[in-house]
């Protein structure tokens, strides 16, 4: 009686999946396929170009840049010369600018994608409540699992690594606009109407200004993901840091391995501190 | 001409609308309505008249519907049933495209809490609603600039809302309903969020735009001082109904029904009625024609001991006694001249009662009320202490 699962057959859900993952692939093969293509090339030439940038100069460009950013103070600054010098000191510059480029590219598309969503959602109860799951799905299922389509579509590599990004580290985005804009004080809204503003007028003039800080605060939570895909997207063979680390471990170097590590923890830092700093800039007058 | 026609607007938060106007009609209250359907009503089909140039209140306690009906007036809830008329367009019916530019050109709002945009600089908020329909960027900068100065804020333009007091940000909320120049100002509890002095001169500089303005301004208040203070007109609503319509001496002196009367009885009258609401017509004579007979004549049949003395274009020229009538009479002086006093205390028609009864009380003699050089009336001591008490006769027309 208790048993009463072996009387009932197994759904093939992995089958299932599988199935709909292998048509999927193939119908769209004719969209993958560029995608895979030209825009994996533009990738690398993007990433080689940045590793063809004389180190020293790139350390001062992000040195100024800190200096700036953190309201000319010289603690960021300071820090992001003795990291870089040292990443490079340890033969993983070009490792570094490769990470780099990935987890720019893949914030970058996820802000692209996510804003507008996170817009829709806002602006609509029924895509909120569409929406919500989905992104619970995302953001619960282990970051592992999303490499195996991402491998079946776009093969090995960086742009696998990208997509497999773009899934996990989007999520915050979307959340945080439509939170950010949500939260607009009704009376602002009411203003902004009152005047006789358009909806696209309320939107870019009253509520994205409002919700800043709240977007980016959900893009930086977004950069830190796709920061923390650089491990994992190494699995399938995206190149820089991670791979380091995951060659290190399958070598059971501990050394080389905390080096590399290392090297992820310096440029974590270093785009925290930057995408803080533009969400608090003009906070002086909020 | 109204400037604004409303008609039967009623307007039902929730799912059961129909059937919630239904048992409107069938004249069931708000709360059995409430129980019955779950839908609240917001109003429930006002309709009244505002007129060109007018202040017109609309008071009412927390939650009988004041801010529901203020925005029912240019739409940002959008009515249930019935018709606003601004200019002899129907709002309610009106396309999205016309109620863009009804809200841009004809009617602006303040706001309670300010509602200013905290990321903009003073001139950028003024400037919002020129920006939103696409006014070039000097233009605006030189008419919202116009409308700073004109609540004295001409020196703030490049600070930030955070920057300033409550007071300045709510005359920067004025000054940008201002400068689109619109015919309507929609003002919801715009002074409820500031301290009581801060909120005295806001009403004051109110009343002074609005003599050089002279819009056309529905101002929402739960305060009655308030809303006797600034009010031309005032509507009384209760649970979504308008109660009363009516100068604020007739909701004071003849409210309509026990919640109007609730409402008006902790009224300070002192601030409220004026010298034209309490004098009387005065007693007489003509420095031009009549001698000391006439004057005790007079004084005797009314039974008073002065009588004011006017010249034949009605100037007020002083007054006499029943005693110095006498004694002029015994030494055969025929002129009024000789015995004329002059230090009768005098005042404006406009002057409030509170003002009026120090005077009184210091005074032997009415006080006179005066105009241009002619005596409108008089006041006599008891008229003050009772129509403080709530009683005696109140002169009603609108001086
Ligand atoms: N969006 C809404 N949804 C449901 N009910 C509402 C909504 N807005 C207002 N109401 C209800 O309508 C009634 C009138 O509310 P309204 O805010 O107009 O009152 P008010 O006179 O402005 O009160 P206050 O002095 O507190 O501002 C109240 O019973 C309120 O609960
Ligand atoms: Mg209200």
């Amino acid at each position: 009686m208790l048993n009463f699962m072996e009387n009932i057959e197994e759904i093939p859900l992995a089958e299932w999946v599988s199935k709909a993952t292998g048509i999927v692939s193939d119908s769209f093969a004719f969209l993958f396929d560029p995608i895979k293509n030209e825009f994996g090339d533009g990738l690398e030439s993007f990433a080689d170009m940045l590793a063809a940038v004389p180190p020293v100069i790139v350390i001062l460009l992000v040195a100024v840049l800190a200096f700036f950013l953190s309201g000319k103070r010289f603690g960021l600054a300071a820090f992001s010369i003795v990291g870089l010098l040292l990443v490079w000191n340890q033969g993983l510059w070009e490792e570094l600018m490769l990470s780099f480029s990935l987890v720019l590219v893949a914030s970058l598309l996820s802000v692209i994608i996510g804003v507008p969503i996170g817009i829709l959602m806002s602006k609509s109860k029924i895509a909120e409540n569409i929406i919500t799951p989905v992104l619970d799905f995302m953001q619960t299922m282990p970051a592992f699992v999303y490499l195996i389509p991402a491998v079946a579509f776009f093969s090995i590599g960086m742009v696998p690594g990208i997509f497999a990004s773009l899934i996990f580290a989007t999520p915050p985005t979307v959340r945080l606009t439509n939170l950010g804009i949500r939260q607009v004080s009704e009376e602002l809204v009411e203003a902004a109407e009152a005047f006789g503003s358009t909806g696209a007028q309320k939107l870019f003039k009253v509520e994205l200004p409002m919700a800043k800080t709240t977007i980016m605060a959900g893009i930086n939570q977004t950069v830190m993901l796709a920061l923390s895909m650089v491990v994992i997207a190494s699995m399938i063979g995206a190149p820089g840091l991670g791979r380091e680390v995951l060659s290190a471990l399958q070598r059971a170097d501990v050394g080389t391995g905390f080096v590399a590590g290392l090297g992820i923890v310096i440029l974590a830092i270093i785009i925290d501190r930057f995408t803080q700093s533009f969400s608090l800039k003009k906070g002086t007058n909020i | 001409m109204p400037v604004i026609k409303v008609e039967g607007l009623s307007k039902v938060f929730g799912k059961n609308v129909k059937q919630a106007l239904k048992l409107l009609e069938e004249g069931k209250t708000k709360e059995e309505i409430l129980k019955q359907t779950g839908s609240t009503v917001g109003v429930n089909r006002a309709s009244f008249e505002v007129e060109a140039g007018e202040i017109f209140v609309i008071m009412g306690l927390s939650g009988s519907g004041k801010s529901t009906l203020v925005r029912l007036l240019n739409r940002l809830i959008d009515p249930t049933e019935g018709h606003v008329i601004v200019d002899g367009e129907d709002l309610a019916t009106m396309n999205k495209k016309d109620l863009l530019r009804v809200r841009r050109t004809k009617m602006s709002m303040v706001f309670q809490k300010f509602g200013l945009f905290p990321f903009r600089s003073i001139l950028e908020n003024t400037e919002y609603g020129l920006e939103v329909q696409g006014i070039a960027k000097e233009e605006r900068s030189k008419k919202a600039r116009a409308s700073l100065e004109m609540v004295g804020l001409g020196n703030y333009v490049d600070q930030y809302p955070s920057q300033l007091s409550g007071g300045m940000q709510q005359r920067v909320g004025l000054a940008r309903a201002l400068a689109n120049d619109p015919e309507v100002l929609l003002m919801d509890e715009a002074f409820s969020a500031l301290d009581p002095l801060i909120r005295k001169e806001m009403q004051d500089e109110l009343l002074d735009l609005q003599d050089t303005m002279k819009k056309t301004i529905i101002f929402i208040t739960h305060d009655l001082d308030e809303a006797l203070r600034i009010g031309d007109k005032i509507a009384l609503m209760k649970d979504g109904s308008i109660v009363q319509v009516g100068s604020p001496e007739e909701i004071l002196m003849n409210p309509a029904n026990d919640y109007v009367e609730k409402f008006v009885e902790d009224v300070d009258r002192s601030k409220v009625l004026t010298a034209y609401n309490i004098m009387k017509r005065p007693e007489t004579v003509n420095i031009d024609k009549h001698g000391p007979r006439v004057a005790l004549e007079r004084m005797q049949k009314e039974g008073i001991s002065t009588i004011y003395v006017t010249d034949s274009k009605r100037n007020l020229r002083g007054y006499v006694t029943a005693d110095d009538a006498v004694v002029a009479l015994r030494s055969d002086v025929t002129n009024l001249t000789a015995i004329l006093k002059t230090d009768a205390p005098s005042v404006p028609k406009d002057t409030l009662m509170n003002a009026i009864f120090d005077i009184s009380h210091n005074s032997p003699v009415p006080i006179t009320v005066v105009e241009d050089g002619k005596l409108l009336g008089i006041i006599v001591r008891g008229a003050v202490i009772s129509a403080l008490a709530g009683q005696g006769e109140v002169n009603l027309t609108h001086a």
